[in-house]
């Protein structure tokens, strides 16, 4: 053991000696493991929650029965099945607010309850009588008790102005749901003897066939083991993981190239001690052993790192999933105990990948002979040609996938695809371009510029790939959120083409305020709306009520619609489908869908389709007026003003005093825009955080591997200074070279960048929100960007520069004399 | 001690096998110091790393205090060479991130045989003494070679394999640093065999063997 | 659940208002011995009108309707039959529509042989349909498991009736029959359960002829053999230091039958109390002093050890007659956790009937 360790200590000294060297190792190492994990860290914080939230009384982990037309069935039912022995029980669900706050409302029943319904089986049981006899207790999770500002015991009412039971926390629950028993929620829910949907627990004992005991009218839907959010915010959190792979992968080219390094130079001293009697197996274990220890110290900050990068991320990340999928996530970061050993697991793994050549090499290292440069060289020649081959290959497959593929999976492997062959192609770019430099060449020292450029090449190339994916990605994903960003707005503007929004506590409420607003001159229009939930193809849809109105005529985001498109709805047995249904189910201008509506079901042919951004629910516009003759219960609680913009702040306040509404219930156009836009921002500040955290692994890297190169460079550039160059014009032609590759790079970026937003916006994006945006390309942006690359790359390049034109001659002098 | 019978070696170069060791025979005695010399070129410093085992031989035999080396695997070789053994290079092949004092110590610290009476004696008597925290880099090639030389002998080995020992030193130095190794030689009462293609240095030692066209003449 | 000592009819009910499964807690029951706040009293010479108190009394707090069975298949295999349906009701007061309804219906099914112990559990609220009781037509059910009133359903008999149940791995369909009328346990249906003023109100039907078909695993037997039915409800029907009981229900040769049962204490002392049962339906209580039951034989039971045979001793009668179960592992894993399961006995007399053990 003991011979183990003093051979370990030799080894380390290594370390002790180039301090720089051990920290470019370890500083890859931990951006590595920090950005992976923290990327980790977001998604099973997310995924925590929506466990939480399938653990919620009839997620998806459980088989239930629904209706088959309608978002409920009478009760008797659920009597009729306990009777014919199915092991039901009723859930209702329906939206609650509080405060102006959404939430989720579900009654349960806890006796008959399946136990294996929820991963936390204690809810609703612990206290059966408190639960089901009035007042009743509200569940709620802690996160939604510090939302609403109240203690436990406290009663909150409804908007509606239904007082509810006492709040009780149960910290197994998701936030933003209130769980309460069936029958109070019945009541509060104004759905007497109706239940949304039963549960089946898992007793076998014999059941009657369903359809002799409910007929045709529900519907069963088999348990599935990936929740709906889940499959809803698959493509947000591949999103996230892409990221944290790149970052991951750019840190590891740190690690390779300082492990590299690091190896190359402690081959005499690997010699040394085999020649004094260590044996390969001994001096192998211990150079492992070194690593290991290495990597699990560096795995460990930077599992701390990818705390921080976690916690710091986690609020824009939940908005992000609020705002686009309705999931909650608590504010409150907590990680499994396989988090931490996942993220020391995969710094080892990858420290161990980085560093496998050197390893080998050092392995299969003989004592005596010294190494070869020149066949080494040539082996790279080689390694070219085959990486440029690989690279067409990935070609082949990222076309492959765009034209055969049909998922969001295939679209985020086209775009690994494209740029694992873009990073691979790199070097030959890179050669062609300066041996065509090297041609052009005149002048001795230009035409050694050149030609030591391509030397320089195969070590700086995993620095110059890791800068080109950085780029790229950067490149794409800002034309993506900038693309997104111009026609979200110019949408927004046709959307909210109201200037007053009002938002009545009642019918009786609203019928008030629009008699009064009647009376008031400076009010153009009275634009009423109205939406009805409903089912089609077995998924939830909203059905939208638009007026009649030349406003919305002029400014709703119709993509692409019949000439006579508005004239038709009027007769309503036409509507508009939104743009994710229409790709959902494959619905075109002429096709013909049925609503399930109380009064039976609503044919209607689609004469339009709108732009609908940010909706997790599929949603058809028709005439107003139809909707409320199929959908009478629709509350009619909710319209817009027409007001001449001078007159709306004082329109507002009156409508606040007199009728008592809050800021929430009554507000301008230019303040519903800035929230949307505000929520907006949110949903990609994740993407632009991580996108910056990748650029700047990708900065060190180019750093780390200038860092490396310059040491082992000087041999090359002694001789040039003892033929006559200054060390001062030695380090501006190193600049000059460095800035030369790092400029082809990124203008090889730029169109790469390009490729990957377009793949963004035509084909992930249609995925995995179902909606496609135009592709606009951003001039000014790409400057921009092609700017902070090549700042990032002076950056890097400039410390080894500085330090060459500072070296003093007498160790260049030592340099050419040891190396001779 | 040492005793080398009928060793042979040959090397692939440019597709033909070149013979440079042919049935070399050698003995060292305990205590006994020997010169190889030989044209370059002659195989002296193949037949010394065969001996260190750092090479495997073709054919015929090397007994290093009755064991047989060609019995060994290369574990067991590197156990032979980290107890029995003490090398010394021309290129002095000092770890240059060690410390003089760690580089003195470390083979003997590996070998489990590291005794600091005899480190200090051989401190004082390679004139070490003011130079222990200096790095290989900071010292002279004479300085650096009395190190390697102190790092060999540091275990006590049965036999100090020496290749060039002085071909990086001027003359004045190099006999200081010969004495030395001389000196401490016979104060551990070990074998001694150093290839040198001076006929000067060798005259220093007890015998001297040529090598030449393969064998010992 | 094992510090639980919960036990059938009238424990049953104290614990389900504490929770549903397995959450019960011993403070619960105690609670029900100490007032009956709320609810009606149970006070001596109740007049019993029939088929009105077949039905649900929920101004008291709990109440069963019990059921077990002695059976044989035609290859004169033992088999037992045990149906209940317990209500209890959370809160006293007028009964509330819909789920607001303050009671809570259980079911226990089993089904024991010599070899195999199967049983089942279901709960349900009321107010809703899922669980109930009706007199006209008679009918109690819990989902699928029901005992009916047949066709010419006499209600001093309580008979023809239909009895079945499901569970996951057993099914039965019972017809019973009886000729004689039912019987008033204790004092002509009061039936005293301490000398602190613990009572209940309290018949059975001893006399039922029993026929049907019993399914284990998929596999049906026809079985025939006699069955007991006990109706028993009260308010408050244990004292706060009653631990648990042993209960014997036996068909006696010629159609006598006895019901006898001891009312443990927490202090180690114990009441004993029964009823005799002429064939003609004459009930006559059974005095403490004198008689004894005392255990011959334990069964370990997980880490409970549960006296399974017994020796029962009234002189004034010439009992003197020794007990052994079934199937030893006859236990209620349920819930509320008990054993419950047929016994055969010999001695001055031999025949059959049903022990239930509680608050082991």
């Amino acid at each position: 053991m003991s011979r183990a360790l003093w051979t370990l200590a030799v080894l380390l000294s290594h370390w002790r000696r180039h301090p720089m060297q051990l920290a470019t190792l370890l500083i890859g190492l931990i951006s590595a493991t920090a950005l992976w994990s923290g990327v980790q860290a977001l998604n099973q914080q997310a995924r925590n929650a929506y466990d939480r939230a399938a653990a919620t009384f009839g997620g998806t982990r459980t088989a239930m029965l629904v209706s088959r037309d309608s978002t409920s069935f009478p009760q008797h039912l659920f009597v009729d099945l306990r009777r014919a022995g199915w092991p039901v029980s009723p859930v209702v669900e329906g939206r609650l607010q509080i405060g102006g706050r959404p939430f989720r409302l579900l009654g349960i029943e806890p006796v008959t309850l399946p136990g294996e319904v929820s991963t936390a089986p204690v809810i609703g049981r612990t206290d059966l009588q408190s639960f089901v006899t009035p007042p009743g207790e509200m569940l709620v999770a802690p996160e939604t008790l510090a939302d609403l500002g109240l203690k436990e015991g406290e009663r909150p009412s409804s908007n509606g102005g239904v007082l509810l039971p006492p709040l009780r926390v149960q910290a197994q629950l998701v936030p933003g749901v209130l769980v309460v028993d069936i029958g109070m929620a019945q009541q509060i829910l104004k759905m007497p003897d109706q239940i949304s949907r039963v549960l089946i627990g898992k007793s076998s004992a014999r059941r009657a066939p369903l359809e002799s005991i409910a007929g045709d009218r529900l519907r069963l839907v088999e348990p599935n083991a990936e929740t709906d959010l889940e499959r809803l915010t698959d493509s947000f959190h591949l999103n996230l993981t892409a990221f944290g792979l790149l970052s991951f992968f750019v840190g590891l080219f740190i690690v390779n190239s300082a492990i590299g390094l690091a190896f190359e130079q402690r081959l005499p001293m690997l010699r040394t001690l085999r020649a004094c009697g260590v044996s390969a197996r001994m001096l192998n274990s211990v150079l492992v052993a070194e690593l290991v220890s290495l990597a699990l110290v560096a795995g460990l900050v930077g599992l701390m790192c990818g705390y921080v990068i976690a916690a710091a991320l986690l609020p824009d990340v939940a908005a992000s999933l609020r705002g686009l999928y309705g999931a909650q996530i608590p504010g409150q970061l907590t990680l499994k105990g396989e988090w931490w050993l996942a993220g020391i697991a995969i710094s080892i793994l990858g420290a161990l990948a980085a560093a496998a050549a050197s390893l080998a090499k050092a392995i299969r290292m003989p004592v005596l002979s010294s190494a070869q440069p020149q066949a080494w060289q040539q082996a790279q020649r080689r390694w070219l040609v085959f990486q440029s081959a690989a690279a067409l290959a990935a070609f082949a497959v990222a076309g492959g996938f765009l034209w055969f593929g049909d998922s969001l999976l295939s679209g985020f492997a086209v775009l690994a695809a494209l740029m694992l062959g873009a990073a691979l192609i790199l070097p030959m770019i890179l050669e062609i371009a300066l041996a065509l430099g090297q041609r052009n060449a005149g002048r001795p020292v230009s035409i050694w510029f050149w030609a030591d450029s391509r030397q320089q090449l195969p070590g700086l190339s995993l620095a110059l790939m890791a800068l080109l994916l950085a780029l790229a990605v950067n490149v794409g994903v800002g034309t993506m959120v900038e693309s997104f960003s111009r026609t979200f707005l110019v949408w927004l503007d046709g959307r909210l083409a109201a200037d007053v929004y009002v938002n009545a506590a009642s019918d009786a409420q609203a019928s008030g305020i629009k008699t009064w607003l009647r009376g008031r001159s400076e009010v153009q229009a009275i634009l009423p709306g109205g939406r009805a939930d409903a089912q089609l193809a077995g998924m939830p849809i909203e059905v939208l009520g638009l007026p009649d109105q030349a406003t919305f005529r002029d400014n709703w985001p119709l993509l692409e619609s019949r000439s006579d498109g508005w004239d038709r709805l009027r007769a309503g047995d036409t509507c508009f489908a939104s743009e994710q249904l229409s790709r959902r189910l494959k619905l075109a201008i002429g096709d013909r869908i049925e609503v399930p509506a109380p009064g039976g079901n609503w044919p209607l042919e689609i004469v339009g389709i709108y732009a609908d951004y940010g909706n997790p629910k599929g949603q058809v516009a028709v005439n107003f007026a139809a909707l409320t003759r199929h959908f009478p219960e629709v509350p009619q609680t909710r319209f817009g003003l027409r007001v001449p913009p001078p007159a709306v702040p004082a329109l507002i306040a009156e409508l606040q005093q007199k009728f008592g509404l809050d800021d929430r219930s009554v507000a301008d156009q230019t303040t519903v825009k800035a929230e949307s836009k505000r929520i907006f921002n949110r949903t990609f500040s994740v993407t632009s955080a991580l996108n910056t955290f990748t650029l700047g692994v990708a900065g060190v890297a180019l750093l780390t591997s200038l860092l490396t190169l310059a040491n082992s460079r000087l041999p090359q550039l002694a001789p040039l200074w003892a033929i006559g160059l200054t060390r001062q014009r030695l380090a501006r032609i190193e600049l000059l070279k460095t800035m030369a590759v790092a400029l082809i790079t990124s203008l090889f970026a730029l169109p790469l960048g390009l490729l990957v937003a377009w793949c963004l916006l035509a084909v992930v994006n249609v995925k995995a929100f179902g909606w496609r945006l135009p592709f606009q390309v951003f001039p000014l942006q790409l400057v921009e960007l092609l700017g902070v690359a090549l700042a990032a790359a002076l950056l890097a390049a400039l410390l080894p520069v500085i330090r060459l034109a500072r070296m003093q001659p007498a160790s260049l002098i030592r340099i050419f004399v040891n190396e001779r | 001690m040492l005793e080398v019978t009928g060793l042979r070696k040959s090397y692939r170069s440019a597709g033909e096998d070149i013979a440079v060791l042919r049935g070399v025979n050698l003995a060292v005695a305990a205590g006994e110091s020997v010169a190889l010399t030989g044209e370059s070129g002659s195989g002296k410093s193949t037949l010394l790393h065969l001996i260190a085992g750092l090479d495997a031989a073709d054919g015929g035999e090397i007994v290093l205090d009755g064991v047989s080396l060609s019995n060994l695997g290369e574990a067991g070789r590197a156990a032979l060479r980290r107890d029995r053994l003490g090398l010394v290079f021309q290129q002095f092949n000092l770890i240059p991130s060690l410390m003089v004092s760690d580089n003195l110590t470390f083979q003997s610290r590996i070998a489990g045989r590291h005794d600091p009476k005899w480190h200090d004696e051989l401190v004082q008597r390679l004139g070490l003494a003011q130079l222990l925290k200096r790095y290989p880099e900071q010292l002279s090639g004479g300085q650096q070679q009395r190190v390697a030389i102190g790092r060999a002998l540091a275990p006590k080995p049965l036999l100090l394999l020496a290749d060039e020992p002085t071909g990086n030193l001027d003359e004045e130095t190099a006999d200081e640093v010969l004495a030395l190794a001389r000196d401490l030689v016979a104060r551990t009462g070990c074998g001694f065999l150093m290839v040198t293609h001076s006929a000067r240095l060798a005259a220093l030692l007890d015998r001297q063997v040529n090598l030449h066209a393969g064998v010992i003449a | 659940m094992n510090a639980n000592p919960i036990s059938r009819r009238a424990f049953m009910g104290g614990a389900l208002a504490v929770g549903v499964v397995s959450q019960a807690h011993a403070q619960g029951f105690a609670g029900l011995g100490e007032t009956a706040d709320g609810f009606a009293p149970v006070t001596p010479g109740k007049r019993f009108v029939f088929p009105l108190d077949h039905g649900p009394h929920p101004e008291f707090r709990i109440e069963w309707w019990y059921v077990t069975a002695n059976l044989v298949d035609p290859a004169g295999t033992a088999h037992g039959v045990q149906w209940t349906l317990f209500r209890q009701a959370m809160r006293a007061g007028a009964q509330l529509e819909g789920w607001a309804n303050q009671q809570i219906w259980m079911g226990h099914a089993a089904v024991t042989r010599a070899d195999i112990h199967r049983y089942a559990e279901t709960f349900a609220r009321g107010g809703v349909g899922q669980a109930g009781v009706e007199t006209s037509p008679f009918v109690g059910w819990i989902d699928a498991w029901e005992m009916r009133g047949l066709d010419g359903f006499n209600a001093d008999k309580v008979a023809p009736l239909k009895l079945s149940a499901t569970g996951a791995d057993f099914s039965y369909e019972l017809r019973l029959d009886a000729e004689r009328a039912l019987v008033l346990q204790g004092d002509r249906g009061y039936s005293m359960k301490s000398d602190r003023g613990q009572a209940s109100y309290y018949y059975s039907q001893p006399f039922f002829k029993a026929a049907g078909r019993i399914v284990i695993d998929g596999k049906p037997v026809n079985v025939t053999g006699q069955a007991w039915m006990d109706r028993e409800w009260s308010s408050q029907p244990l004292a706060s230091d009653q631990t648990g009981w042993d209960w014997f229900s036996l068909h006696l040769p010629n159609d006598e039958k006895l019901m006898l049962y001891r009312l443990r204490q927490k202090d180690g002392k114990s009441n004993l109390f029964g009823n005799w049962i002429e064939p003609d339906g004459r009930s006559s209580e059974i005095a403490a002093s004198d008689n004894s039951i005392r255990p011959t034989a334990f069964t370990e039971i997980g880490d409970r050890k549960v006296p399974t045979a017994w020796r029962v001793e009234i002189p004034a009668r010439g009992v003197k007659i020794e007990t052994r179960p079934l199937n030893a592992r006859s236990w209620m894993g349920t819930g509320f956790s008990y054993w419950e399961g047929p016994i055969s006995f010999a001695g001055s007399h031999a025949g059959v009937g049903y022990l239930e053990l509680t608050g082991y």
